[in-house]
């Protein structure tokens, strides 16, 4: 650094810490040099973030959140949407970019999760971290759900009618609750115009208040790795952990590659399959919101089918309240029963890779009854799909509530003293 | 903190009860901006009652009216369709109407003023989506070989019979709704209103 940039950063350095944070957080930041694949997650996560708030930014621009009619007899927010579609120099392919990212985000999220899973990134003393993003991926269901409303076609209004109802099945203030979420008797203008508040204002700040926490937790206490070891055990005689990389440049490189991969495959679909066969735009949502007509099929985009599969699965009534109700907790519990994971697996070691044939075979089932309900999630029910996706509802939860047995039932490896 | 530092007790005592003003102050606040979550004046206003003219209404035939934004169904039903009321009688939830789905005056076998008119809110009572009518009877309806005919909702399979009555364990836990109504004339129904409230 010449003499003239080094006296700019003292001075800096002074009054902010910007040198300290860079080394914190980046260029003194160790992490294990064993990261895999799995590891690209993370970091996508928070460019498909950072991709949805850009493309956000410009849709506001145009989008005009209005349920009445404009003089050709279409919903003004359904006709903004085409209007960006159409006749916004570059609009379609923002516009793409954001509905694709929304499922992006999801994919991203879920093979972040399922990597958490694998390697016991959760456990002491990583459980805030898991918490938070536990929290982060309620905030974005939320988001998601609130961004669907939008585009005012038909899935979108019948999607957030149903929602909405569900918390009408709350006993004694549920309806009432319902009615204040709304804004109106029925899904209306009203609504249109907070989800729009919520979706671009109130979630997104929530959401990057609790992804700067997640870092920040992940910061202080160093990442886990796919050996499920702790690097900050054995150091060097300068107190650096001797399996550890610093994040910038060997991270920021590989993430880069990462970056390159994902961006590959996203432009590929925001061109040439931007409605992903009707699962991440349904066809319905082409169609005007029309509230005396709902569509022969409702089924919500497909990264909510999973936890639709369980609301659906719940058909008994129980203690004198309808089984609508109990859907509305099972699918609740669903999302919730996440965060309680660092302290429901008792496993003497962390990652996949020292775990027994035991734990191997149960999250595979896991994983395939998850699958199962997200597919049946999109499909009319039936009584046979009822009874298969009660099934898997039943796997679902026995996978958390049982882990506590399970996972010391499991016989397990020896664990390296160090990454291997 | 050691154990042998003296606490101020009087600066406690002025620490908690200026913090339970605060507290009680932001709760205040917090009063409008709820209240401005609830439904407008004019939302509430919005529920004029609708006046329908049923006149061309052929046996058989259904129309759709919006009344506070929901669809509301005039349904002339035939013979045949009243008959059915009998068959599903046993296979409905709530074959009597106990529930309070329907003003005092429609809580009978048709759930309606005049038998065959049946005037109901189309709005599944499960999660609030729009059922579609299949009054084709028997397998043509894709339901069931014994189907009477009735409605289906979409969302979660609720079937409802020729009156509105939900079928048994079904997701929906109650009959369509049926609305304030009067008839102005022969011909003339005035949904909203019934002149009794």
């Amino acid at each position: 650094m010449s003499k003239n940039s080094q006296s700019v950063m003292d001075w800096i350095d002074a009054r902010f810490p910007l040198t300290s944070s860079i080394k914190g957080h980046l260029t003194e930041y160790y992490a294990p040099k064993n990261f895999n694949f799995w590891y690209f997650f993370g970091s996508l996560a928070l460019l498909v973030l950072v991709l949805q708030i850009v493309t956000g930014i410009f849709l506001v621009m145009h989008y005009k959140p209005d349920a009445s009619l404009n003089a050709a007899g279409v919903p003004v927010a359904f006709a903004s949407v085409e209007y960006i579609m159409r006749d916004v120099p570059g609009g379609w392919l923002i516009r793409y970019m954001h509905s694709t990212g929304a499922s992006a985000f999801f994919i991203v999220v879920y093979l972040h999760m399922f990597r958490g899973l694998l390697y016991g990134s959760y456990r002491k003393p990583r459980e805030l971290i898991w918490v938070f993003g536990t929290l982060i991926f309620l905030a974005l269901m939320a988001e998601a759900f609130m961004g669907y409303l939008l585009p005012w076609g038909q899935m979108s209004f019948w999607g957030a009618q149903v929602i909405v109802n569900l918390f009408s099945a709350i006993p004694v203030i549920g309806p009432d609750l319902s009615v204040v979420i709304r804004g109106d008797f029925v899904v209306s203008d009203a609504t249109l115009n907070r989800f729009f508040s919520f979706h671009v204002i109130a979630v997104p700040l929530i959401l990057i208040g609790l992804v700067a926490a997640h870092i920040v937790a992940l910061h202080e206490v160093g990442s886990n790795n796919p050996d499920g070891v702790e690097i900050k055990k054995k150091k060097d005689a300068r107190g650096i952990p001797l399996d550890g990389i610093p994040f910038h440049p060997y991270y920021t490189v590989k993430d880069i590659v990462g970056v390159v991969g994902f961006l590959i495959v996203f432009s590929f679909i925001v061109f040439f399959a931007p409605e992903g066969g009707g699962y991440f735009l349904e066809f319905n949502n082409f169609i005007p919101a029309d509230p005396l007509k709902t569509p022969p099929h409702i089924a919500p985009v497909w990264y909510f089918t999973p936890f639709y599969s369980i609301l659906r699965a719940v058909t008994y009534p129980l203690f004198g309240i309808d089984a609508k109700f109990w859907g509305v907790v099972a699918m609740g519990a669903a999302v919730v029963i996440i965060a309680f994971l660092p302290w429901l697996d008792r496993s003497p070691v962390k990652s996949i890779r020292y775990k027994g044939g035991l734990f191997k075979i149960i999250l595979a089932v896991f994983v395939i009854s998850f699958f199962i309900l997200g597919y049946l999630g999109v499909l009319p029910p039936t009584p046979g799909r009822t009874l298969v996706s009660q099934i898997c509802s039943v796997i679902y939860f026995a996978f958390f509530l049982l882990m506590p047995v399970y996972s010391k039932m499991d016989k397990t490896k020896p664990v390296p003293e160090r990454v291997s | 903190m050691s154990v042998d530092q003296k606490v101020d007790g009087s600066r406690r005592q002025l620490l908690l009860v200026t913090s339970a003003a605060g507290g009680v102050a932001a709760a205040a606040a917090a009063v409008p901006f709820v209240a401005s979550l609830t439904p407008s004046e004019r939302a509430k206003a919005a529920g004029a009652p609708v006046e329908v003219d049923i006149g061309k209404l052929a046996p058989g035939e259904m129309m759709t009216v919006e009344w506070r934004g929901k669809p509301v169904w005039i349904i002339n039903r035939t013979k045949e369709m009243l008959d059915s009321l009998k068959k599903t009688e046993g296979e409905v939830s709530d074959p009597n109407s106990d529930k309070p789905m329907q003003p005092e005056y429609a809580k009978n076998e048709t759930r309606s003023i005049k038998p065959e008119i049946l005037v109901a809110v189309g709005i599944c009572t499960h999660l609030g989506c729009s059922p579609s009518d299949k009054f084709k009877t028997g397998a043509d309806s894709g339901i069931a070989a014994d189907w009477p005919g009735g409605f289906l909702c979409p969302c979660h399979g609720s079937t409802f019979d020729m009156a509105g009555r939900v079928y048994k364990s079904k997701p929906a836990p109650d009959n369509l709704e049926i609305p304030p109504h009067k008839y102005l004339s022969d011909a003339k129904i005035l949904i909203g209103e019934d002149g009794k409230a």
